[in-house]
């Protein structure tokens, strides 16, 4: 008899423990990680450009990107989200979709680090490389592009690898855009509906938190474990770096 | 492209007129004039911090001079509308401390050059890669990264490097003193078949017995000025210069003969 | 309204609710230092199987959104507390655990890491002193690597003011909050948001400062990140 009632209860329970896991898999994984897609790119792609201005530019453009930096890594990933989403529908009446949204804010964020680890790996690269080049008639963007950001890219795994653990973690705050629906967004909604179901309901709250972390666990370690890969893939007898705590 | 003035004689390759050039207050060039002719090797030998590299730099616009101007056979390299990447490429150059580039084979760091700035297609260039690898004796090195390569093999591949875009002459800016004795002589055994091969080539070089061996003239240089020039003979055996001598001496004291052979 | 007669007449309530910011980064900050100074040492001297326990909770912390940290400990556990007839965090003491706890996650790392750059030639002369490890590790290697952990724990700080946003989550009264319903009120969104930015900005900026100040106060000769290594 009780062991009957026992079993109603966990069969129950491990219902209401699928209805919250499984909508992660087939929903929120799949946008968590198109927004951590998009934003690295875009931070690639920007960050890239800030550093070679910095070290390659004219003085009154370093000083905007020194400037790009010092606002983007200055405000909160939150508080860029909420002016992105809210901000620009709100005042402007520019309505960006939730995804665009949240890559651009996170993106134009990520640039500002991207760019300083790019920086570091390009001024890493020894300037007899740039003079050699020069020296055999290339021309500057010739040498940046052939010698110097090659050289710079492999430097720049190591770091870049932390920088994605931080953003896959980030894309987290997404959840406040509304209609968003990504792998914290998920979380929330399981954890309203969990706490209005009697009996069992609340307890789950805490395993199903849990589960959602445990996706970007697996994302950081997947992500990081790629990245290590494509590091040994490209690496040359001269390269090896150690890689740096960093958050 | 500038054409140059008064250069009659054709088999004049490389003319230097009174090269100026200052580092923050340092005049480390006071007025540096020099000829270079066609299949001439000449050697600079000075005090170090006396403008050799300097020069060397200042020649083919790694440094850029404050004052006076170079010839590259009749165009002015110095001057503003001549295309300095179009020169440079005529313009071998061996640096001290190779600058290899680091993320490329053996090969490539020769055939790069060719690709990009020859615009030769790449099998053609890999083939001229090749040859030029196993002119310096290192075609077995081929797939080598730098880091994999003993200092006498790097600069012997950087050698390869220059030569490989068939350049007018080559700058030589102390080539050995980066590397240890016992390698040392490698280099200086490719460096001497290149003067004999008919190369044209400054060398800036501590190397006194490699001096005497290949050098048509050896230019001594002290506190950014030319004090002499002569032949190997007139500068060894009677310096005008009581300067020169002593240098001579010390350095022969210093460095031995190493590579006279 | 223009844009700075609206932030004007704004600013007193995102400035009270600075405080609260300001509060939950000090608090967040401090007790991450302890936990983090603990996990560290406990990582670095301690018996395998503890350290490597205190590597699981590194490794969790540090691989997980501050988010669902927050949420865990805010809306997850008050059903466990409960069954063990203890009352729910508040909103407050529920942020300054969620950031405590992971700030001394990231914390431990960048003390681990200097712990260790230290060579170990100045543990066996502590020894060789006569010196228990404990002392060693008190008087000659914690005051090393305190200084070498100097510049990461400068971007711990700011890391944990920015954030400290999270507590949005947990309906406080920060400066993130506060911006969100002020403008929710007035329907000026991006006017009250960039406010609340630019006072982050302000602060992140005027931190950096002291803090690069403090680097430069504490510097010993052949002792920082730059000497080490490479």
């Amino acid at each position: 008899m009780d062991c009957v009632r026992c079993k109603g209860v966990a069969i129950s329970a491990a219902k209401l423990l699928w209805q919250s896991v499984g909508p992660l898999f087939t929903r929120g994984l799949p946008v968590t990680l198109e927004i951590t897609v998009l934003l690295l790119l875009l931070g690639l792609a920007l960050g890239t450009a800030l550093a070679l201005v910095q070290v390659y530019g004219r003085r009154p453009l370093r000083y905007v990107c020194v400037a790009y930096e010092q606002v983007f890594r200055g405000i909160p990933p939150l508080v860029t989200i909420l002016i992105f989403w809210n901000g620009l529908s709100q005042s402007f009446h520019i309505f960006l979709p939730g995804v665009v949204a949240a890559a651009l804010a996170l993106g134009l964020r990520s640039a500002a680090y991207q760019s300083q680890i790019f920086r570091g790996a390009i001024q890493a690269v020894p300037p007899g490389q740039m003079m050699a080049a020069r020296a055999l008639g290339m021309g500057k963007l010739q040498a940046i592009r052939h010698v110097i950001l090659p050289q710079a890219f492999r430097l720049a795994i190591p770091p870049w690898s932390n920088e994605y653990s931080g953003v896959v973690k980030d894309t987290a705050f997404a959840c406040v855009i509304g209609g968003l629906i990504e792998l914290t967004r998920l979380g929330m909604t399981s954890l309203t509906r969990l706490s209005m179901t009697h009996g069992i309901g609340s307890q789950l709250i805490l395993p199903v938190l849990i589960i959602v972390g445990l996706f970007y666990l697996a994302l950081t370690y997947g992500g990081n474990a790629l990245l290590a890969l494509l590091e040994r893939r490209l690496r040359i007898p001269g390269f090896e770096m150690k890689g740096k705590v960093e958050r | 492209m500038a054409t140059g003035t008064g250069t009659s004689q054709s088999d004049v390759i490389l003319r230097v007129e009174d090269l100026h050039k200052k580092y923050g207050k340092d005049e480390v060039l006071k007025g540096v004039s020099l000829e270079l002719r066609r299949g001439e090797t000449k050697v600079v030998i000075g005090p170090s911090g006396t403008g050799k590299s300097t020069l060397l730099r200042c020649i083919n616009q790694l440094s850029v001079p404050d004052k006076g101007r170079v010839w590259l056979e009749d165009v002015e390299i110095t001057h503003a509308r001549t295309n300095i990447n179009h020169a440079r490429a005529q313009i071998g150059f061996v640096f001290q401390d190779f600058n290899l580039f680091a993320h490329l084979p053996a090969l490539d760091n020769v055939a790069l050059g060719l690709v990009k700035v020859k615009k030769m297609p790449k099998k053609e260039a890999v083939v001229r890669a090749r040859e030029e690898l196993a002119r310096v004796g290192l075609a077995e090195k081929a797939d080598s990264y730098p880091a994999e390569l003993s200092g006498g093999q790097k600069q012997r591949v950087s050698i390869a490097r220059a030569l490989a875009m068939d350049p007018k002459l080559i700058l030589f800016d102390e080539p050995t003193s980066a590397l240890d004795p016992e390698l040392i002589g490698e280099v200086l055994e490719v460096m001497i078949q290149l003067a004999r091969g008919g190369m044209t080539m400054i060398v800036v070089s501590h190397e006194m017995g490699f001096a005497r061996a290949v050098a048509d003239r050896i230019i001594f240089m002290e506190g950014g000025v030319i004090l002499e020039e002569g032949t190997p003979a007139e500068l060894f055996t009677c310096p005008r210069c009581e300067r020169t001598g002593q240098f001579l001496r010390k350095i022969t004291e210093l460095y031995g003969e190493t590579s006279g052979r | 309204m223009s844009y700075f007669e609206f932030v004007g007449m704004i600013m007193p309530r995102l400035l009270r609710a600075t405080v609260v910011t300001l509060e939950l980064t000090a608090i967040g900050i401090g007790s991450g230092f302890v936990l983090g100074l603990l996990l560290a040492l406990t990582r670095v001297y301690a018996h395998r199987v503890v350290s490597g326990i205190a590597n699981v909770y590194i490794q969790f912390f540090r691989a997980t959104p501050l988010v669902i940290q927050a949420l865990i400990i805010y809306f997850g556990l008050p059903p466990y507390l409960a069954a063990m007839g203890l009352k729910p965090l508040s909103p407050f003491a529920a942020g300054c655990v969620a950031l405590g706890l992971n700030s001394a996650a990231y914390q431990a790392e960048y003390l681990r890491g200097a712990i260790q750059a230290i060579s170990s030639g100045q543990m066996l002369a502590a020894r060789s002193m006569g010196m228990t490890k404990a002392q060693a590790v008190r008087s000659v290697i914690l005051p090393q690597a305190l200084r070498i952990v100097l510049p990461s724990w400068s971007n711990e700080l700011i890391y944990t003011l920015l954030y400290s946003s999270v507590v949005y989550f947990v309906t406080l009264d920060d400066l993130t909050f506060v911006s969100m319903k002020i403008a929710a009120k007035y329907g000026r969104a991006f006017d009250s948001y960039s406010a609340a930015a630019l006072i982050y900005l302000a602060i992140v900026v005027l931190l950096s400062r002291v803090l690069a100040y403090v680097e430069a106060r504490v510097r010993i000769p052949g002792l920082s990140v730059d000497d080490r290594a490479r």
